[in-house]
């Protein structure tokens, strides 16, 4: 399948301006802002599809026409701030593929009537930053940014806002929080981005994997992405595939494809061929799915996965082999989230607290059984009461995990049930009796 | 004094967004406070403030939440190292613990010499490169990976890409 989004694995110089301009580079830019309205560009792309592959999921072309009429300036602000653990598809598209993703984010600022774009990339992809600067020059140089694009009165610039360590920041709200240059603490919604987002006014927020699928819609049209994918996930994705595998890295596949192409073809099996004892598909973030081999056949799209209990959300595929123990796992990701919570709500601030507390002393062996309950009480507490989804999805591979490998919890505790005793050895079978002489023989 | 350093970066900076919303300069501001200093002081806090129009508990208020945000002085570099999911089913904790044994540190600890303060981060969004680590210094965060190509990183690759940073 030739690659849609990792075009560079296909055109190794696709990173070069004047190779992607070679290879159809801005023809859909150009054909929006020369030939198409911005409602037009909007219907090409509810029509094709597209859903938001930074995790929710939402038809992307509907996200940009809920911006509020007759509010100005607009704003399209590309959340890159790519944290979720096992992640790391947009590091890859803005390195290697950079106009393409620029590209899409132009694209995406043209239908919304916005003259600014706001590039916000988490501060560990520094360097990446830095790349793209010199992209964007280029692109000034060679008038595709700034003012009068190919002889209209649109005019239209791109900045890089970075961030600094801050997973919630991937939180669109709390991200528009931190270019305000505040702390990231995610708002009340509603109100929405799309009627009251950066510094007030209407504003789409989209993942860098979203709009790098923008210009082939426009290139190519709806109809022709479509055949990718399924009806209701349409496209193809970049999947992450990390943990215990032998070839880990990111993926292209079209949405519906199988997780046993994933992890078997692409990704080479797992290590010492040992049997998968679980995945999680959405990083950290994600329910603990068992494995077997009905699972291996699930299609990889948002409705398939949705039918088992889980979430696909940015498809980042943890793989978990049989040595894996869940109550180590949940340790990680817990500390995780107890990290990177950031305060403003309680039932997140103080529950990932107390959970991280339970798992430690779970992990040293010194927690009850007791203690192994509580940790479920907490995670309820912690359930439909958070202000964002970090404080919803922490305790997400918590409950899932104690759901389907309990034993791997109890197994750590000082009053878990003793091992089964060996059975004894069975006494000696008495020798048989010789027949007692009957009277008459 | 930042603004006499660095007028056109300051500049470049506010232009970045509209005229009334100058507290988003905060953010690079900081950055650029660390760049010139290794960490950011209260002294940086109230300049910033004043390029700003903020009041200095609120550009402290960010310094404090943004982890990649220093408030005190380190090594030249900091070694900052994930042992997240991901990279801890590749090893990392493993490769943490023995990278920090062979320079003799702990923790958030300097080496001797000054160069490297060792400290742990969250996941750096490289999962299928693990183990790996990102350094953080007066020119940025650099990103490093094993030279193997497949393979993944070593103790012995680490130590030496610490050893040819140092010259």
């Amino acid at each position: 399948m030739p690659h849609i989004l990792l075009r560079h694995r296909d055109i190794p110089d696709i990173h070069k301006l004047d190779v992607y301009l070679a290879h159809g580079g801005f023809e859909a830019f150009k054909k929006a802002v020369m030939q198409m309205t911005p409602a037009q560009v909007i219907e090409e792309v509810k029509a094709a599809g597209l859903r938001g592959r930074g995790g929710a999921g939402f038809p992307t072309g509907l996200k940009w026409s809920f911006l509020t009429k007759d509010s100005f300036p607009r704003y399209v602000v590309i959340n890159s701030d790519e944290s979720e653990p096992g992640t790391f598809k947009d590091r890859e598209i803005m390195t290697r593929n950079p106009f393409q993703f620029l590209e899409g984010a132009m694209i995406t600022a043209y239908a919304s009537q916005a003259n600014t774009v706001y590039n916000y990339v988490r501060g560990e992809y520094w360097d990446v930053v830095r790349g793209l600067e010199k992209c964007v020059a280029e692109l000034y140089e060679r008038d595709l940014l700034g003012k009068n694009l190919f002889g209209t009165s649109y005019a239209l610039d791109i900045h890089h806002h970075l961030g600094a360590g801050a997973y919630i920041c991937g939180e669109e709200s709390a991200l528009l929080e931190s270019i305000e240059g505040k702390l990231g603490q995610p708002r009340l919604k509603p109100p929405f981005p799309a009627d009251k987002g950066l510094y007030g006014k209407p504003t789409v927020v989209n993942n860098t994997e979203t709009v790098t699928n923008v210009p082939y819609i426009i290139q190519h049209g709806a109809a022709e992405y479509r055949k990718n994918g399924t009806e209701k996930s349409p496209g193809t994705k970049v999947f992450c595939l990390s943990g215990r595998v032998n070839r880990p890295g990111n993926y292209e596949m079209p949405l519906g494809a199988k997780l046993r192409e994933l992890i078997y073809t692409h990704g080479g099996g797992v290590p010492g061929d040992k049997k998968i004892k679980a995945v999680m598909l959405a990083g950290a973030s994600s329910v603990v799915l068992p494995v077997d081999e009905s699972i291996l056949d699930m299609a990889l799209d948002y409705e398939s996965v949705a039918e088992r209990k889980a979430m696909l959300g940015s498809a980042s595929v943890i793989v978990l082999d049989e040595t894996v123990d869940l109550a180590w796992v949940t340790l990680k990701t817990t500390r995780f989230f107890k990290h990177e919570s950031c305060g403003k709500c309680t039932p997140c601030r103080e529950g990932t607290y107390w959970m991280l507390n339970i798992l430690e002393r779970v992990n040293k062996g010194e927690a009850l059984k007791a203690d192994v309950d509580l940790l479920q009480n907490v995670a309820g507490q912690i359930q439909n009461k958070c202000l964002c989804p970090l404080g919803e999805f922490s305790i997400t591979p918590v409950l899932s995990a104690m759901r389907a490998f309990r034993a791997d919890f109890d197994g750590h505790t000082k009053d878990a049930a003793p091992p089964k005793a060996p059975p004894k050895p069975a006494p000696p079978k008495p020798a048989p009796k010789k027949p007692e002489p009957v009277a008459g023989d | 004094m930042l603004a006499e350093k660095y007028p056109n970066e300051i500049q470049d900076i506010l232009k970045r967004y509209p005229a009334e919303r100058k507290r988003s300069a905060v953010m690079p501001l900081l950055y650029l406070a660390q760049s010139e200093y290794g960490y950011i002081s209260p002294e940086a806090v109230r300049e910033i403030g004043e390029i700003t129009g903020v009041a200095p508990t609120d550009v402290a208020g960010v310094l404090g939440f943004y982890s990649l945000y220093h408030d005190h002085p380190a090594g030249k570099r900091r070694v900052q190292l994930c042992t997240d999911l991901p990279c801890a089913l590749r090893g990392a904790d493993e490769f943490a613990a023995e990278l920090l044994k062979r320079l003799g540190v702990k923790w958030d600890e300097t080496t001797p010499d000054g160069e490297f303060t060792f400290e742990h981060v969250m996941c750096i969004g490289a999962c299928d490169k693990a183990p790996c680590f990102q350094i953080q210094d007066q020119t940025g965060i650099h990103f490093h990976e094993s030279e193997s190509g497949e393979k993944p990183m070593t103790v012995e690759q680490a130590v030496a890409i610490l050893e040819g940073l140092k010259k």
